[in-house]
């Protein structure tokens, strides 16, 4: 296994090993406010990421948003197959957890470095909770160093 | 985490495997929060229906029922998705229903009380200072943790009903003396005067500030809210901050004084509102062509006295032709507010009272929406202009009596700010 590019820690983190592509946000999320839950596509007019598809990526977001609803709405998505590989929050709250934890979906909190300035969308990472570890693994575009963002 | 006795067998399976699966669950959240140990809870509050559950939850509440799961203590549910007088009429799947349905069976072989209800603490059960409970949706959190004193997190369906499994919910976040202190101060340089005014608040609050661990300190309330005052603050700050509490002081019971609240906390930050910001979120909406022909009182469900404020500005009146008006309660305040005469006159008005839901959680909403033509949505709630948002609705935000003249009318003005000195 080639050594990461990358390697995040984060505070807190459940759930299994995964390796997907990163999707970053910088918006918050709410699988309520913002996610068609029939197609696994963000939907909230005007929201950073409308139009993206979430299914097996890995998620950035910079906070949660809400909400009840991802008590049993991630097992639901993960029921229709539209389910993302891992939420990667910097602040998230309960529920997201809960949600996570029940449909057995990795998820983590806080951050070592913002991926924002660190990871673009596209690269491909991996979510180690047992290790509270964020590796990036390849990037996209391959390039030293990750040009800034506007 | 710490185990007791009690626990430790739970976890064996010695109290059977629905308890031995509920409490593996929940030490799985408590070792992601870092809680040391349970909290015994006395009560517990749920969310559970097919909008939300889908086929999936549904099937895993089913091997819950049959397998033998039992709450050991109150716990009742939140609203729910379908009215079943009105799953014909508004376009709903029959067989959805059917299914909804079966989720009350299993929620009631499980000894749940499905009460259908996101107004619990106005109707159904008001915990004392410093009880423990386990409860969601937000609104019903935020307004326990901070109107009552109570000890709750946000609990999703799965983990509310697990505690009321358990009858414990692992102590972390609210539950935490440290957590619960203010850390945000909010001066109120106005005097809010309708609900929509107290859920501008808590947008201008709750969107700079979104973080479920921001709990604001709002100073300088002039004049002391009433409990529906206080629903719709609190359910605008849970949805656009993610907020679970809030003190405010002379008011809530852990905020005798600024310094009480913060409990030594420095605030990160300090804001003051004033009437020209809350009309300035008025004026933010875009109003498109101006036509409007949908109305919306929901989120939180209406209270007796949200109810009789509707039926009076509507009384002899009429909802425009095409156009929809529509108002959520829980089953006990619609029967009560139908005795009282309230129903009556809404309904003569061309409105429609939904019971046991909230509008934004209705099922098939999307499809409805578009079979119905709508596109513009008009409310007095802060919260239900942001949770609908996933539907694609243009919600725009709106006093009570500007609502209800865009039900009369079809048309919604753009600028709703009142006139300098006209509050009250």
């Amino acid at each position: 296994m080639n050594a990461p590019l990358l390697t995040i820690t984060v505070d807190r983190a459940a759930g299994p090993i995964v390796e997907g592509e990163a999707v970053i946000s910088t918006e918050g999320f709410s699988p309520r406010y913002d996610l068609d839950r029939w197609t696994g596509v963000i939907s909230k007019p005007g929201h950073r990421l409308e139009g993206v598809s979430i299914k097996d990526k890995i998620l950035f977001f910079p906070t949660a948003k809400g909400g009840i609803a991802a008590g049993w709405a991630f097992y639901d998505i993960r029921g229709k197959g539209i389910a993302p590989k891992a939420f990667v929050f910097g602040v998230t709250n309960p529920v997201m957890v809960q949600g996570a934890i029940f449909a057995d979906i990795a998820i983590t909190e806080g951050w070592s470095v913002d991926p924002l300035s660190a990871i673009e969308t596209g690269d491909w990472v991996r979510v180690d909770p047992t290790r509270r570890v964020i590796e990036l693994l390849r990037r996209l575009v391959p390039t030293s160093v990750a040009p800034p963002r506007g | 985490m710490q185990l007791s006795t009690d626990e430790q067998a739970m976890l064996r399976g010695d109290r059977g495997l629905p308890v031995k699966e509920a409490i593996e669950f929940q030490i799985a959240i408590g070792d992601f929060f870092g809680a040391e140990r349970f909290v015994p809870i006395s009560n517990a509050h749920m969310m559970g229906d097919i909008e939300v559950m889908g086929d999936a939850g549904l099937a895993r509440l089913q091997q819950m029922a049959e397998g033998g799961a039992r709450c050991a203590i109150g716990i009742t549910t939140n609203a729910r998705c379908i009215d079943f007088d009105h799953v014909a009429s508004l376009g709903q799947i029959e067989d959805e229903a059917q299914k909804e349905r079966r989720i009350i069976a299993h929620l009631r072989q499980m000894n749940v009380i499905t009460a259908d209800t996101c107004i619990n603490y106005q109707t159904l059960y008001q915990p004392h200072l410093g009880e423990h409970v386990a409860w969601g949706d937000t609104g019903t959190v935020i307004y326990a943790n901070s109107v009552f004193g109570a000890r709750t997190n946000f609990e999703g369906g799965p983990s509310a009903l697990a505690s009321a499994i358990t009858g414990r919910t692992p102590a972390y976040g609210f539950h935490l003396d440290a957590v619960r202190r203010g850390n945000l101060v909010v001066e109120l340089d106005v005097d809010p005067s309708d609900y929509a005014d107290w859920g501008a608040i808590g947008k201008l609050v709750g969107e700079p500030n979104q973080s479920y661990y921001a709990v604001p300190v709002f100073t300088n309330v002039r004049r002391a809210p009433t409990s529906d005052e206080l629903k719709h603050l609190g359910a605008a700050l849970a949805s656009y901050g993610s907020h679970a509490m809030f003190h405010m002081v002379g008011v809530t019971p852990e905020a005798p004084s600024v310094e009480a609240a913060l409990g030594g906390n420095t605030p990160t930050s300090v804001m003051k509102i004033t009437r020209a910001d809350i009309d300035r979120v008025y004026r933010s909406y875009d109003v498109k062509d101006g036509r409007c022909n949908l109305v919306v009182f929901s989120a939180p469900q209406l209270s007796l006295f949200e109810l009789k404020r509707i039926s009076e500005l509507l009384d002899g009146r009429q909802v425009a032709a095409g156009s929809k008006l529509f108002v959520t309660t829980s089953n006990a305040m619609k029967r009560t507010a139908s005795e009282l005469g309230y129903i009556g006159r809404i309904e003569a008005a061309g409105g429609i009272v939904l019971e046991g839901v909230c509008f934004y959680i209705l099922q098939n909403l999307s499809p409805i929406k578009q079979a119905m033509g709508w596109s513009s949505l008009v409310t007095n709630s802060a919260k239900l202009v942001n949770t609908i948002t996933a539907h694609r609705f243009n919600t725009i935000l709106r006093r009570t009596e500007d609502c209800i003249a865009t039900a009369l009318s079809g048309n919604v003005s753009q600028d709703s700010s009142r006139q300098p000195g006209a509050e009250r």
